[in-house]
């Protein structure tokens, strides 16, 4: 069964009450998986109490990180931390060298490009061929769009239209989320799905954006972060007593 | 000449305060007038349908083929008199009948 997932929630997390309204609204809209960036050094327990609210409202709930190294090698020291701690990982990438060190890393599951400057913008035909042959998807945050206006707005949208094309061409995957702030940057998947003709994604593929590929890359990470998994097309199937049943 | 098909939406208003008809519906051309220009605009077929002000839905009909368009400049308004709102697709159909079942449906 398809259902639609937000991958980028950006929930208050300090703020009980809006953190609820922002789950309330979630459900509301259809959503029946979030992703939700913790910090880095964030206790589970947090990770915990925001799992409890969100089953209450009946939501799945995807722990992710949202990395903004400064270098390569910073962004292999946060990998080498964090990716066992986290069902998701997206690197913000802010210069050339940590795009194309993200593209290549298996570890990294999202690129993200916050700038709205094409020029710092990495996502080119380079970025993608690595891309494609690692297991990173390119994130389109649809906060971006609705936050800006006028000139900014038009040069974003002639960003993503490039960048969405050249995804399409090498076979990179493409996750819609919604990186809502607050409740009214909230949009339904219908609204984000809709989004997408203005940077001429075809609609069968936005529709994919919200539902399969954000849940083929939880399902793979939850299956790699589960004790059984040993390698890749390796599973502990049994254990102990069990094996002789 | 072949009858234009369309497409009737219903959308859920989500705000603090309450809008007239008018002011929602002037917000909505606004927004699908600055992203499409006015040919995009004309090619919309845009029109009010009805609004309940109690269930604050608003019903709109447009072209078939602009309706995706139509939903992205719709997601777009992000406040209205600087107040903040979203609009939210709750029901799409072909048939304003069919489109009251939806909603009814929905109620239920």
């Amino acid at each position: 069964m398809k259902y639609p997932i937000d991958l980028h929630l950006n929930l208050p997390l300090n703020r009980k009450e809006e953190t609820l309204e922002m789950l309330r609204r979630a459900s509301e809209l259809g959503y029946r998986s979030v992703g939700v960036p913790f910090p880095k050094r964030s206790r589970q327990n947090l990770a915990n109490d925001i799992r409890k609210v969100c089953i209450d409202q009946g939501l799945d709930l995807v722990t992710r990180v949202d990395l903004w190294p400064k270098s390569a090698k910073g962004l292999i020291r946060d990998l080498r931390q964090l990716r066992r701690r986290f069902e998701l990982v997206s690197v913000y990438c802010r210069s050339k060298s940590v795009a194309r060190q993200a593209a290549k890393d298996h570890r990294v599951d999202l690129l993200v490009f916050p700038s709205i400057n094409p020029r710092q913008r990495f996502f080119d035909l380079a970025e993608a061929r690595l891309a494609s042959q690692g297991l990173a998807a390119l994130e389109v945050e649809m906060a971006l769009l609705l936050c800006h206006t006028a000139f900014s707005r038009v040069h974003l949208i002639s960003c993503l239209r490039k960048e969405v094309a050249i995804a399409r061409k090498l076979g990179v995957p493409v996750v819609i989320s919604s990186d809502a702030q607050d409740v009214h940057e909230m949009r339904g998947a219908i609204e984000l799905v809709s989004l997408t003709t203005l940077f001429d994604m075809e609609k069968h593929s936005a529709w994919r954006a919200v539902t399969d590929i954000p849940m083929n890359i939880v399902e793979r990470n939850r299956k790699k972060l589960s004790p059984n998994y040993i390698a890749k097309g390796i599973h502990i199937i049994r254990r102990g007593e069990e094996c002789g049943k | 000449m072949r009858q234009m098909r369309k497409r009737y939406v219903a959308l859920k208003i989500d705000s603090t305060q309450t809008f007239d008809e008018k002011r929602l519906t002037k917000a909505i051309w606004d927004k699908v007038y600055q992203l499409f220009g006015e040919i995009g605009a004309s090619q919309t077929a845009l029109s009010k349908i009805n609004y309940d002000k109690e269930r604050e839905i608003l019903v709109i009909r447009c072209s078939h083929k602009k309706l995706d368009e139509t939903i992205a400049a719709i997601a777009t308004i992000m406040e209205i008199d600087e107040v903040h709102v979203a609009f939210q697709v709750i029901a799409v159909s072909g048939t304003l009948k069919a489109l009251r079942k939806k909603l009814s449906n929905r109620q239920t």
